[in-house]
């Protein structure tokens, strides 16, 4: 098929994206109340999501991606997926802390502006999963960084991914706050 | 007689391995293994080791034969393969690093996936103090102008953490060499003492794109060595399930690939039909990923009627979708301007890494374990294996596009064919060895176990195909411009976890 046909064929379609999921966790809500108000008035309506694979087994990063896919569509909360730290107001941290991460880990941490926050994807990173301990493993992304939110599971689904990044922005579904000033 | 026969007729049996023999050599025997790998007479399936003892799985194309050689290290050395065949040289490496054994001659000492950060060194051998982490030495380009580009951990996109390290004059690449283990989280050693239950878990994320194809390696490597076959139903329901992980693979490949060449329209399209794959695999199996249901001994849940149907549903959509994407592959010049004559794989050095999957069959070695090592219901299923000869990125695009179609057909023919019964066996507490090689979407997984008899795996090693595909990337890329580095990176899409391990 041509590209211009594919892209007409497109614009009739009806949209794939579905609508987004309201977070419903005790966890999320507790984040929402304890990030500050005045950072989420200064940061708008967008963040910007630095991920840092710190030892997963890439399950993780499968769905992470999926969330750019044209079902679940990111981007239209003002979430993005950034490719610098300095760019950047939370890591996403996955994986049980490698050893051999953790200093890749912890300068990307430090290369991101303040105000800033930790979200740890995945039961690994969440609280060790099946690697905490051994030689070659610091365990949970809490034994390396201060964490604000957990988004267990293995691997977190697409959705619960969006519940627990939202709940970044409270507790509105549609992840919007604007902007008072 | 064919060459693996004489080295087998030299040793001695060694443990009742199955379905493959293990035999014990000497040293002699090891490194005439060593030379007929050289020589290219055999292939080198794998290399691991134990505190005291090096393996190495080898296969004769010439008649199909397979068997583990099996040397005894009191010294803690062994003879080098990698000497005579650079294939090897990474897994004795990372033999040297987790184990402490020593291979001699090997040419090139540095440590592999030991980076001086563990709490210890040779964890898995004779443990000792931890060392220090010093910095990394990297093979030298010298030349003028030439200047070095560093590359990771950290990447740009979300993939997996590995370093690449670019010695260029301009844009060209003159050589690039990479440095992994940044991932490495001590799997094997978790799984030696690790119930099947919790080993089966384990071996699932060795890699989480190919969760299935590990399951089912180790679970059919269990059961060799219990001497158990999974009943009828489960073994159609595993083929089921591999081919959805590779149609999901696939997809998503293409239009990643087609993305690192700027053309985001594919993405676009590619990832709504895996993202159908994926909820299609929940719908039928209850996990997006199909993680955890294979286990030794059958499947975890059957395919009911509302499973089939998401099934039968999502190969019609395919279908119907997929041939207007091939065709939108096929006629935009200015793609194929960027993947056709891009990060060329010779096709010597894919059949002297025995390089499997899509980065074999695209540089014509058309290996695949289904159908050279055909294990169950695969016999009784119609497919092509599918390769190309140019070996370069278009050539890996095309392959998997035809292993989109195969796998297809074949889900088609599962859900046509699907037995009724069980999708259990029960296992004895026996001790035993096994082995079993699967096709993932990345090519063939090997996965070694040994049952101590308590129900519990006493060592257990599981090999993923980018270790014989990584090396490639590296001569793939020379000649080649930087910015087409990410595209051939992503056409090869090999493993970090699965590897590091």
């Amino acid at each position: 098929m041509s590209m211009p046909k594919l892209l007409i064929e497109g614009l009739f379609r009806s949209p794939l994206t579905e609508t987004a999921p309201a977070p419903e966790d005790a966890d999320l809500a507790a984040l929402a109340a304890a990030a500050d108000a005045a950072a989420r008035r200064r940061l708008g309506r967008s963040l910007s999501i630095r991920v840092v694979d710190a030892g997963s087994c890439n399950g993780c990063e499968l769905e992470l991606n999926a969330l750019s896919n044209a079902v679940y569509d990111l981007e239209r909360f003002g979430l993005r997926l950034v490719a610098s730290p300095r760019h950047a107001d939370v890591l996403v941290v996955t994986g049980p802390v490698t050893l051999n991460m953790r200093e890749a880990l912890e300068r990307t941490y430090a290369a991101m502006p303040g105000p800033k926050w930790v979200v740890a994807v995945g039961d690994c990173a969440a609280m060790g999963g099946l690697f905490a301990g051994g030689y070659a493993c610091a365990g949970g992304a809490d034994s390396v960084l201060p964490l604000d939110l957990r988004i267990p599971g293995c691997p977190p689904t697409p959705t619960a991914l969006l519940k627990g990044l939202l709940a970044l922005f409270g507790s509105d579904p549609k992840g919007v706050r604007a902007s008072t000033d | 007689m064919s060459a693996l026969q004489q080295l087998i007729d030299r040793g001695e049996a060694a443990s009742d391995c199955r379905p493959w023999p293990r035999v014990a050599v000497d040293r002699t025997t090891w490194r005439k293994a060593a030379d007929a790998l050289g020589r290219g007479e055999l292939v080198l399936l794998d290399l691991w080791a134990e505190p005291a003892a090096a393996h190495m799985a080898l296969r004769d194309e010439a008649d199909g034969l397979v068997a583990i050689l099996s040397l005894a290290c009191p010294r803690r050395t062994f003879p080098s393969v990698g000497r005579h065949h650079p294939p090897a040289i990474r897994l004795e490496r990372t033999i040297h690093d987790l184990y402490g054994l020593e291979p001699e001659g090997a040419p090139d000492p540095r440590p592999w996936i030991d980076h001086g950060r563990w709490t210890e060194r040779r964890p898995l051998g004779h443990p000792a103090p931890p060392g220090r982490a010093e910095p990394y030495r990297f093979l030298a380009a010298e030349g003028e102008g030439l200047h070095q580009v560093a590359v990771g951990p950290v990447h740009a996109g979300i993939i997996e953490p590995g370093h690449f390290r670019f010695s260029a004059a301009g844009e060209t690449v003159v050589r690039v060499e990479q440095r992994l283990g940044y991932v490495h989280r001590g799997l094997e050693g978790r799984m030696a003492g690790a119930t099947l239950d919790q080993a089966v878990r384990l071996a699932g994320r060795a890699s989480g794109d190919s969760t299935v194809a590990y399951a089912l390696a180790f679970s059919r490597a269990a059961e060799a060595a219990l001497g158990v076959e999974a009943p009828a139903r489960a073994v159609w329901l595993r083929a089921l399930m591999a081919e959805l992980e590779r149609l999901a693979n696939h997809l998503g490949d293409i239009g990643a690939i087609c993305n690192d060449a700027a053309f985001a329209l594919m993405l676009a399209h590619c990832g709504v039909l895996r993202e159908a794959v994926l909820r299609a695999s929940h719908a039928a199996f209850g996990h997006r990923l199909m993680m955890d249901k294979i286990a030794p001994g059958g499947v975890r849940g059957d395919l009911d009627e509302s499973g089939e149907a998401a099934i039968r549903a999502l190969v019609d959509l395919i279908g119907r979708r997929f041939p207007d994407l091939v065709a939108l592959y096929d006629d935009t010049a200015s793609l194929q301007d960027r993947t056709v004559g891009t990060g060329v794989v010779a096709a010597g050095l894919a059949r002297q890494f025995a390089a499997g999957g899509y980065v074999g069959r695209a540089a014509g070695r058309a290996f695949d374990t289904r159908r050279n090592l055909p294990y169950a219901p695969y016999e009784a299923l119609e497919f092509d294996v599918v390769a190309r000869d140019s070996g370069d990125v278009n050539a890996r695009v095309w392959v998997r596009i035809e292993e989109v179609r195969q796998s297809l057909a074949l889900v088609g023919q599962i859900l046509s064919r699907l037995p009724a019964g069980p999708i259990r066996a029960d296992l004895p507490a026996c001790a035993g060895e096994g082995m079993a090689l699967v096709e993932g979407f990345r090519g063939d997984v090997l996965a070694w176990v040994r049952l101590d008899g308590g129900g519990a795996v006493s060592r257990a090693r599981l090999r993923d195909p980018s270790w014989f595909q990584w090396p490639l990337l590296e001569a793939a890329i020379e000649g080649n411009i930087i910015a087409d580095f990410p595209l051939c990176n992503k056409s090869f899409n090999c493993a970090y976890a699965g590897v590091d391990l």
